[in-house]
């Protein structure tokens, strides 16, 4: 039993070497196996343990490691832009309870081979997860560091075997009146997000299911969320029920509401044009927080520049 | 009110004016607002809100009095009200500049308490660039600061002494700006949240109502020509204000 989850976590496997097809065709476990068959993996303790909040989560050491101090748990889980559970920072904390994240699945679809519904729990098994630490960088003006536990996002767009037409994808939040009691009209809910598929495919775009080792917090996205760390927070979509592949720039809420200001791709640019300055942030982290400087690209330029060569940022904001 | 209860009844209208300011002393000294994720936005917010509930309620003042004789007495507690709200909006301002724009308090109180006070300057010169900036670019920045100088005026102006030399007249058509200083308040407060959010409303409407309890209340009253010999109400009003004011002293 234990051999078969090792392999089917692919744990020994550097996620550089894999590619959809060698991971899918092979002796590994097939694509099939991964969406439907895990009946019986799901059904032990392990994995069942793991399923439920606030569990601890097995990590290994990932790439990306910012090294500045770090922003307490207390303070990034409660201090959350989670419109869906109150527009206040701090309601997400406490309204965020009645989020229901079991069962839980992401529908794929699109321009994709086949359309599939992924369950939650598969999905967190797919990978091994990496903590991985980012600044994260609020529209706002305030920034975090933060460990997140996840795998790159590639990984499971290359599961979904997008068709060669699809150039974009759109993440679609959960919304459920239901669950959101607080849910604030004037909103084009559900909430959307949106990436190209090279920033998708990039290995710093996280598909996170933890932060601090362990499960997410509600407030911060469970049970799953992207992490797209050279962007506006807003970018990194919460609580993800469904990825659409499209052909088209998909629409984004954000730019739905207000397209001057919160442009598609939305990177991180201290000299942007915007209503307040971008040029500091504050940082939040043990102490009071003390105001720095704002890097381009949140200062992950080395990794992300090259894929917007030749765009004139000031328009493509 | 009873005309003898005023000076304790002010007596807790200041306590209740800095009641919110020993609040956040307290959050300080206890270690509460350390704890909290971005107390610097907690801050802004804080004196903000606390400067236009001030001011709105310094607003109320006029409307009211008109309600019932009795209240006429209220009058002796609108400058003392507009004080605590342009008070605030200083906090607000000193905000924005000391904990907002990136000016590092600490360095600054290094350089005072350890012999270099040049440090409090030169801090100064390292945000001026950016303030410089968003006064150029950002009308949040802009219609705030707008306020704030009108409430400054206003404040500069309140004691009774400038009155009798500015003459009730002009004193009161200087005044009557505190209705552009409200506003701007709100507009300032609409232009910088994000799309979508209306947390202003509330303090809009009650602005709205208040502007229009005093446009009702001059439309009832037709007949009184500008050029009338005696003096008018609201004129009377600020007179004895300070008249009473002076008298309590």
């Amino acid at each position: 039993m234990s051999n078969r989850n090792t392999q089917l976590y692919g744990s020994q496997i550097p996620s550089s070497e894999i590619t959809p097809h060698s991971v899918f065709e092979t002796g590994r476990p097939s694509r099939r196996a991964f969406v439907s068959g895990v009946g019986a993996l799901t059904a032990s303790g392990l994995l069942a343990r793991q399923a439920f909040a606030s569990d601890a989560l097995t990590t290994v050491p990932g790439k990306f490691q910012v090294t500045d101090p770090q922003t307490p748990l207390a303070k990034a889980s409660t201090y959350n832009n989670f419109y869906e559970y109150g527009i206040d920072k701090d309601l997400p904390a406490k309204n965020a309870h009645t989020l229901h994240t079991r069962p839980w699945s992401v529908q794929v679809s699109g321009l994709v081979k086949k359309p599939l519904t992924v369950n939650i729990d598969d999905l967190i098994h797919y990978r091994p997860l990496e903590s991985r630490v980012y600044r994260h960088r609020c529209v706002e003006a305030w920034s975090m560091v933060i460990p997140w536990d996840g795998y790159s996002l590639s990984e499971f767009v290359n599961f979904c075997e997008p068709l060669p037409s699809a150039k974009y994808l759109q993440f679609v939040s959960l919304i459920d009146r239901k669950q959101m009691p607080e849910l604030p009209d004037g909103f084009p809910w559900p909430y959307t997000e949106g990436l190209r598929m090279d920033e998708a495919m990039h290995p710093l775009t996280l598909l996170t299911f933890g932060c601090y080792g362990q499960t997410l917090p509600n407030q911060n996205g469970a049970p799953v969320r992207i992490v797209v760390p050279w962007k506006w927070g807003y970018k990194s979509a919460k609580s993800i029920v469904k990825v659409i592949f499209t052909d088209k720039q998909p629409a984004t809420m954000w730019n739905e509401l207000n397209s001057e200001e919160y442009g598609f791709y939305s990177n991180v640019n201290p000299n942007i044009s915007h209503r307040w300055s971008q040029a500091r942030e504050r940082r939040i982290d043990g102490g009071f927080p003390h105001s720095v400087a704002t890097q381009m690209f949140n200062g992950y330029g080395d990794q992300v520049a090259s894929l917007y060569a030749g765009m004139d940022l000031n328009r493509y904001y | 009110m009873p005309t003898r209860l005023i000076p304790y009844v002010k007596a807790v209208v200041h306590l209740l004016c800095l009641a919110p300011l020993f609040l956040v002393l307290a959050r300080y000294r206890s270690g509460a607002l350390t704890l909290l994720a971005d107390p610097v936005n907690y801050i802004t917010h804080f004196t903000g809100n606390w400067a236009l509930w001030i001011l709105l309620v310094s607003l109320a003042i006029t409307p009211l009095r008109r309600v019932h004789p009795r209240l006429s007495n209220l009058i002796r507690f609108r400058r003392l009200l507009g004080l605590y709200a342009f008070f605030y909006a200083s906090l607000h301002l000193a905000t924005y500049i000391f904990l907002f724009s990136g000016y590092d308090l600490a360095s600054a109180w290094d350089g005072l308490t350890h012999g270099h006070p040049a440090e409090v300057w030169r801090q100064g010169l390292v945000i001026w660039p950016s303030i410089l900036q968003d006064l150029e670019k950002r009308r949040f920045i802009q219609v705030g600061l707008l306020s704030w100088v009108l409430l400054l005026a206003l404040a500069l102006t309140s004691p009774q002494i400038v009155l009798r030399k500015m003459g009730g007249r002009n004193w009161q058509r200087l005044h009557r700006l505190v209705y552009v200083a409200a506003a701007a308040a709100c507009i300032h407060y609409w232009w910088l949240i994000k799309a979508g959010v209306r947390t202003p409303l509330p303090d809009t409407l009650i602005l709205t109502a208040l502007l229009l309890a005093r446009f009702v209340w001059v439309l009832r009253k037709p007949g009184v020509p500008r050029t009338d010999s005696k003096p008018r109400s609201g004129v009377r009003s600020a007179v004895l204000a300070g008249r009473e004011a002076s008298s309590s002293q």
